[in-house]
């Protein structure tokens, strides 16, 4: 390989946006060290080091204390694959993941993940299907499952967290072995789907033999627009979807409720968080024929304004403790009710997702991609026990995706993703 | 022999994709770059070795094909059973070579899907997989010895035009990817050997032309990457012991529906891991 021509690409970059532009004043700038694709197949660890660029359009950085991705507010499209690790040692693991953070920033910056080649017996070392699209907000979020730590080739028993663990198993859990567990998973968020699909696969194909897909689940969000500002995305049964968030931008409030803290955890999850995603079913057809009147008795909230009940504005304080006539205003078998029941919090990410139709009943497959970020995952688990089987939106609605992961702390330059679990 | 109708629509496909992005990039400058990377090393010892390899295959391939059509003329339904899923390896083995022949691939090897893909009748239908269907969807030979005298006709006739063939590195080069790439779409799914699910034969014998491909350019090979010389030998190593777990004990292979969902996943998993850095074999000619 060339080290002269590749250093120069590293540090250069190679936009997709610009690439077209420059194939028409010859190919001969873009065309680097041919034989540099199979380099990284089969000498994983020196893996040069990229930065972000902040002249990418709508980007967004990789590095930092934390993952960006779960920093990153009003996310539009998710690719969410979970992976079985096939790695045979620690030290392929760590060649993979350090391999992954060069390609993270490079795919984060809107870049081809490898320069071509002149030899057009090659395939592309890029798999091309974002050329000519600009970063699109892209995020990476990485984290590993409680089954990779068991794994004894790893030898990373002694590094597990106690707090992770699969999720127990909830009132009314109707799980698809298809869409539980993983070793390992990718969170690709972005304004363009086929950004964030080319992310993914351009992860996986590189790791091919170190992981094989065990599920995958796409969602999507759709925003309106109030005083330039993203409103709070409605789900597919209409409702508003995150409203009781943390706010991502107050350190504080992010400490508290969704980064691990020193001595919370292992160390290496400090400046992490835990992932908890859940592939839930809705019944739109049982849905659609409801009254709005028991629709809104559902969530505890008015469907259009995203108020609390007997409220008018989606931010006003849900004041729980309401009565009339002795009554609960907000219904205490609603899904806010319940919810408020436990003092814990998290940051909830989800996505709307429809796979087509349900092949025995001909009724749309089409749910919440839920994933939710916390420091401890006893947050997600007393919430989720608080609906227990009362939740009036069981009736509605079907669990039938489990997973935790932890998710690394952010990564700083120099460094690559869990460094602090595999070094 | 789906093979043959696939290349064709790629080239379409990608005819279309130049159209359309031909202001940027133009017919000329990619037609250089394509012949930039093929002239540089000397390949004859390696083209000449897989033309050897090639003939052997099909010489094999006439003889296997005389024994089974010779069963299928005699009535004998069990030893044509027992013939045909042996006799086609060779053929498989030498798939890169047998497509050069874009009418006689169909004749020889064409699946009734494949037939009706191309707006043809069933009555177009001839070759091995025809017999397929007589012998385990009818359980008979009966009504097919016209095509078994055709089959063999074709077959020899396969043999004798290989000698014109005009093996290229790239042909090489696209076929042991090919090979592969059949296995995953048409093998791994059982969808090759429809009456007699003897697809793993099928599977095996497209493995062992790839990694003959990969044998015969080894040695040039390890001159630009060792690495990925390595890579390779790994990964036919861990395909051909997983392939081996579903030998039948008596030379053959299983069904394909004794295969779970886990097992050809695992398969497929082990077909990929390795097409991957097989697509890098064409450093072998920079």
């Amino acid at each position: 390989m060339n080290t002269k021509k590749e250093k120069s690409f590293f540090e250069k970059g190679f936009s997709r946006r610009e690439m077209l532009k420059t194939a028409v004043i010859g190919s001969a700038g873009m065309i680097l060290g041919a034989t540099g694709f199979s380099g990284i197949l089969t000498a994983f660890g020196e893996t040069p080091f990229v930065d972000d660029n902040q002249e990418s359009r709508n980007k967004v950085n990789f590095y930092g204390k934390h993952q960006s991705g779960i920093l990153t507010k009003n996310p539009e499209h998710a690719y969410f694959v979970s992976l079985n690790c096939t790695a045979k040692s620690k030290a392929e693991l760590k060649g993979m993941f350090q391999l992954w953070t060069r390609y993270s920033v490079q795919l984060m910056n809107g870049q081809l993940v490898e320069p071509g080649s002149a030899n057009k017996l090659l395939p592309a070392p890029d798999t091309g299907e974002a050329v000519g699209l600009d970063a699109s907000h892209l995020t990476l979020t990485f984290g590993v499952g409680p089954s990779l730590f068991e794994k004894k080739e790893l030898g990373l028993e002694h590094m597990k967290p106690e707090d992770l663990k699969d999720l127990p198993h909830f009132p009314k859990d109707q799980l698809d072995p298809r869409y539980v567990g993983g070793d390992i998973c990718i969170q690709a968020c972005a304004d363009d789907p086929q950004v964030a699909f080319h992310a993914v696969r351009n992860l996986i194909r590189a790791a091919r033999g170190l992981v094989t897909m065990r599920w995958s689940q796409t969602g999507f969000n759709s925003y309106g627009i109030k005083d330039k500002e993203k409103m709070t995305p409605r789900n597919l049964f209409a409702f508003k979807d995150g409203t009781g968030n943390p706010n991502v931008d107050d350190p504080k409030e992010m400490d508290e409720v969704v980064w691990v803290q020193p001595g919370e955890s292992k160390s290496w999850m400090t400046g992490g968080s835990y992932l908890a995603f859940r592939r839930i079913q809705m019944h739109l057809e049982t849905w659609d024929r409801t009254a709005l009147r028991e629709q809104e008795a559902t969530f505890g909230r008015h469907r259009d304004t995203g108020a609390p009940i007997g409220k008018s504005d989606e931010f006003s304080d849900m004041e729980i403790e309401r009565k009339e006539n002795g009554k609960s205003v907000v219904p205490e078998n609603s899904h806010v009710f319940l919810a408020r029941q436990v003092k814990d919090r998290m940051l909830r990410r989800s996505f709307s997702y429809s796979d087509g139709i349900n092949a025995d009943t001909g009724s749309f497959d089409a749910g919440l991609l839920f994933i939710s970020f916390q420091k401890n995952p006893q947050q997600f688990i007393n919430i989720q026990n608080s609906f227990g089987r009362v939740d009036k939106l069981n009736e509605y609605i079907t669990h039938r995706g489990s997973a935790l992961f932890a998710c690394f702390p952010g990564v700083k330059k120099g460094s690559y993703l869990g460094a602090g679990l595999f070094d | 022999m789906n093979r043959f109708i696939k290349v064709t629509g790629i080239l379409m496909l990608s005819g279309s994709i130049l159209a359309g992005c031909g202001e940027d990039v133009s017919h000329e400058t990619q037609e250089k770059e394509a012949s930039a990377g093929t002239e540089v090393s000397n390949t004859e010892k390696e083209v000449s070795a897989y033309k050897q390899f090639a003939i052997e295959q099909l010489d094999e391939f006439v003889k296997a094909t005389e024994g089974f059509t010779e069963a299928v003329k005699a009535g004998d339904a069990e030893k044509a059973k027992e013939l045909y899923a042996p006799a086609r390896m060779y053929f498989e083995r030498s798939e890169p070579i047998a497509e050069s022949f874009g009418d006689l691939d169909p004749r020889i090897d064409a699946r009734l899907a494949d037939i009706q893909a191309e707006g043809q009748g069933e009555e177009e239908w001839s070759g091995y997989h025809k017999i397929e269907y007589g012998l385990w969807e009818e359980g008979t030979t009966k009504g097919y010895e016209e095509t078994a005298d055709q089959l063999l006709k074709d077959v020899k006739e396969l043999r004798a035009k290989v000698e014109t063939v005009e093996v290229t590195p790239d042909l090489m080069i696209t076929g042991a990817v090919d090979l592969l790439n059949e296995v995953s779409t048409s093998k791994i799914t059982g969808e090759e050997e429809i009456y007699s699910h003897t697809d793993l034969y099928d599977f095996k014998a497209n493995v062992e032309g790839a990694e003959k491909i990969f044998e015969i350019f080894k040695e040039k090979l390890t001159e630009k990457d060792a690495g990925l010389v390595k890579q390779l030998d790994e990964n036919f190593t861990v395909l051909d012991e997983l392939l081996a777990k579903y030998e039948d004990g008596n030379g053959g292979y299983v069904s394909y529906e004794k295969l779970t969902q886990e097992d050809t996943k695992a398969l497929s998993a082990a077909v990929d891991n390795l097409g991957e850095p097989l697509s890098q074999m064409a450093i072998v000619v920079e």
